[in-house]
């Protein structure tokens, strides 16, 4: 099986489980209880705590442990609102290709009586400082943009958002769950306010992740109870995971330049691959892009076909149709990128992990071009697009 | 993969009756890409017996599944009785569908039924236009999901 849908999970680092098991049997103790059993889990917790925040160039005080992405945006968000809401300030600026977790947050916050500014990504799907600068008002309490798009691997200019918002006094957010662990992170260069990632994204465990927030900056309780992560977060720490994480942060950071050097030309190889289909073509910027994301829209056949047929071929992938989406419209990110619906149905997304190798990038191309043939050749859209009755949206 | 049944995924992985007949005597198409699903079914008629069918589908993985299952329930029937298939028998045929993608069937049971309109539209044949679905708009709202 070749598993290319590391944008989705990833599989855990053996040293990631190995720094967890000893915290199921061994260390079992609360973080919270006085005794000396529970107070090394607690300097243990404290420990990942340092080690994460250097990964990030952020403080110990500022790492605050979340059960994962989603839990962090929403947190990062809501927060950011209604402390700009105590001042009078209720406009939000983001993009249209955020995540869920952000997308629908804001609209939850839109029901609150916020008002909230989506940037254009253009057909490349990168918003610029320029444009982010020329969105913020007076009333502007809060820039949430992501580091890099889960679906088209895209890479925003995270540093030149964030010094446009130091400059303007207002708080900025970048949802880092596809980022972290892949592309470099320093919060305090970056002018970042308040950061989300997950560990399950760099070979850590699922479950758990980090919501990072500048020292000053007020966070409300999404979760309320006991006085866990500064008050700002209850419940008894997941302190395996969170040593699991640590661990697997660390080794994502320190071999981040090679691997990143390593699955870029693995990613380039695909997508040169790839690119020989007729009437295909990538999605997102050529350059400013994850190492790891491969996103193709093929005209004239569906994305779920493709992967059932991938699927039986040993190929894990994802697509952005409809029909895998669940819903009756194919990817908002493909849509805010341009794409047209009936091309958006006919996306592939291939996210390689670190270990790929040339013979399965080869053999994904291979397979890939013979399901799409496959495919197109069953397909009444795709005879009426080669017989001139429809319009082609790709060139050949 | 849990998500369809044997009998799906065996007619999605090998779609029985797919291809074009040149001169059909009754071709229907339904569906539009904007939605991500078309299918189109060609009928052959011989003294009022479907003595060859095709298909033609752009869709999901139960689309092109209905598509099968259905052109084979119809093979070789009388086409009085093509008109009684239903998307309820085609999906239990299937051993059942996903809630979602239950449209699919119905996509499958009216591109028949419209294969057979212009059957009786190219051939003069008198019937009664409500037992037909309506014409749908391209670029219309997706009706399903």
């Amino acid at each position: 099986m070749i598993y290319a849908d590391n944008a989705a999970t990833t599989k855990m680092s053996r040293e990631a489980v190995a720094a967890m098991l000893p915290y199921f049997e061994e260390y079992y103790g609360n973080p919270s209880s006085l005794y000396a059993f529970g107070q090394k889990a607690k300097e243990d917790l404290e420990d990942a705590r340092k080690r994460i925040a250097s990964c990030l160039g952020a403080d110990p005080r500022e790492i605050l442990f979340t059960s994962g992405g989603s839990e962090a945006d929403n947190q990062a968000i809501m927060s950011a609102a209604h402390s700009g809401a105590a001042k009078g300030k209720k406009h939000i600026i983001s993009t249209a290709m955020e995540h869920h977790a952000v997308l629908h947050t804001l609209d939850k916050l839109k029901k609150q009586g916020f008002e909230v500014t989506l940037l254009d990504v253009h057909e490349n799907g990168i918003v610029t400082a320029e444009e982010v600068r020329n969105a913020i008002r007076e009333d502007t309490c809060l820039v949430t943009v992501m580091y890099a798009n889960n679906e088209i691997g895209t890479i925003q200019p995270v540093g030149e958002i964030g010094a446009v918002c130091r400059e303007r006094g207002v708080l900025f957010h970048t949802d880092a769950v596809q980022a972290a662990g892949h592309l470099p992170i320093d919060v305090k260069a970056q002018n970042i306010d308040m950061l989300s990632l997950s560990a399950h994204k760099f070979h850590g465990p699922k479950g758990i992740g980090v919501l990072y927030a500048r020292r000053g900056v007020l966070l409300e309780t999404l979760i309320s109870g006991g006085a866990q992560e500064r008050g700002k977060r209850a419940g008894t720490e997941n302190l395996a995971a969170v040593m699991g994480m640590a661990k697997a942060l660390e080794i994502a950071c320190s071999n981040m330049e090679r691997n990143a050097e390593r699955m870029t030309a693995m990613r380039d190889r695909l997508i040169e691959g790839l690119d020989r289909i007729p009437y295909g073509e990538l999605n997102g910027d050529r350059v400013h892009r994850l190492p790891g994301n491969v996103n193709f829209c093929f005209e004239g056949i569906e994305g779920e076909s493709l992967l059932l047929l991938l699927d039986d071929k040993g190929i894990c992938a994802s697509s952005g149709s409809a029909c895998t989406s669940g819903s009756l419209d194919p990817s908002h990110v493909l849509l805010a990128i341009g794409r047209p619906h009936e091309v958006a149905h006919g996306s592939l997304r291939l996210s390689i992990g670190e270990d790929v190798t040339e013979e399965e990038i080869d053999y994904m191309i291979a397979a890939v071009t013979d399901v799409v043939t496959y495919l197109r050749n069953m397909s009444p859209f795709w005879r009426d697009l080669v017989n001139g009755k429809r319009r082609h949206v790709f060139s050949e | 993969m849990a998500l369809y049944s044997e009998k799906v995924m065996d007619h999605f992985r090998h779609p029985r009756n797919v291809g074009v007949i040149e001169d059909a005597d009754g071709v229907g198409e339904v569906g539009n890409p904007v939605c991500g699903d078309i299918m189109k079914i060609y009928l052959k008629i011989d003294g009022d017996i479907v003595t060859d069918v095709k298909f033609e589908t752009f869709g999901c993985g139960s689309a092109i599944a209905s598509s099968s299952m259905a052109t084979e329930m119809i093979k070789g029937k009388p086409v009085s009785e093509v008109l009684t298939l239903t998307n309820k028998a085609v999906t239990e045929a299937l051993d059942g569908l996903p809630a979602h993608k239950l449209h699919c069937s119905v996509l499958a049971e009216e591109a028949i039924k419209k294969a057979v309109k212009d059957y009786y539209d190219r051939n003069g044949i008198p019937y009664d236009p409500a037992q037909f679905p309506e014409e749908e708009e391209e670029g219309g709202a997706c009706r399903f999901r």
